[in-house]
């Protein structure tokens, strides 16, 4: 039996990784599989949770997860695809119309 | 111990992937690297007895969003954006940020109180089947979230075809 903090530790620098991947990148494709990986680290330790508590909330609240993240990446997506129209660039600090 | 080895090897792999996954400069390297991601994550939800999940992990991020990515990054020429530097100016905040991150997450960890152990035993499971198991939880306890992940879902569609449609003009 695998101990349940080897999937804690695993989710967390999965998700770490992503993280790193999102705030460091300035490709915006990298950064939305960035946000894919952390997607990922959070089911496996939802996936991991539901298996040690024998409840299987964790599995379902999973499948919503992968729902989000599939209208994520859709949204996302038409969104780059838009950017590099007018942009014809998708490198984030080049897209600088707001001038925040 | 063969369950330690096999979470060994696709862990290990895992993380792997995804460390080159955020480090490539080629998008469709990353895109190439996620998906081998995805399949190992697949083998972790078989080692938890989820087979539904690991099914469903390869049919919808293995076949459906990574093929998204994929049409999406041979629409676009990216042949210039390969060449420019990669990373923000100030990346090395982001290594302090994950860093601080890793860590509130490990002294959580410390606190961690597991919840009361359900009813959802192995057995029962095995004898209902888990995809059985999976939908008795879900269009019971959980139908009011599977409705809103509905509406979810039809604002995505709706969206995308708005921001498609704006070309048109």
């Amino acid at each position: 039996m695998v101990p349940l903090n080897w999937y804690i530790w695993l989710s967390a620098i999965l998700f770490c990784t992503g993280m790193f991947g999102f705030i460091t990148r300035r490709n915006l494709i990298i950064m939305l599989l960035s946000v894919e990986i952390m997607f990922n680290g959070v089911n496996v330790s939802l996936a991991a949770f539901s298996h040690y508590l024998q409840d299987a909330a964790g599995q379902v609240l999973v499948f919503i997860v992968i729902a989000v993240a599939a209208a994520e990446a859709a949204i996302g997506l038409a969104l780059v695809i838009l950017l590099f129209r007018h942009h014809e660039t998708i490198m984030i600090d080049e897209i600088n119309e707001m001038k925040g | 111990m063969i369950e330690k080895a096999f979470f060994l090897y696709f862990a290990f792999a895992a993380v792997a992937v995804s460390i080159i996954t955020v480090t490539r400069r080629n998008v469709m390297h990353a895109v190439l690297c996620m998906l081998l991601l995805f399949f190992h994550l697949a083998g972790l939800y078989l080692l938890l007895n989820a087979e539904f999940l690991a099914a469903v992990q390869i049919i919808i991020y293995a076949g459906a969003i990574m093929v998204l990515f994929l049409f999406v990054i041979m629409l676009l020429n990216l042949r210039e954006d390969v060449k420019k530097v990669q990373y923000g100016r100030l990346w090395f905040v982001g290594v302090i940020v994950v860093c601080g991150i890793l860590l509130a997450m490990a002294g959580a960890y410390v606190f961690m109180v597991p919840g009361q152990r359900s009813d959802w035993t192995i057995g029962r499971i095995v004898a209902e089947t888990h995809t059985a198991a999976i939908g008795q939880v879900l269009y019971t306890r959980y139908m009011f979230p599977f409705e809103v992940v509905s509406l979810i879902l039809l604002v995505a569609v709706i969206g995308a075809i708005v921001l498609a449609k704006r070309q048109l003009k």
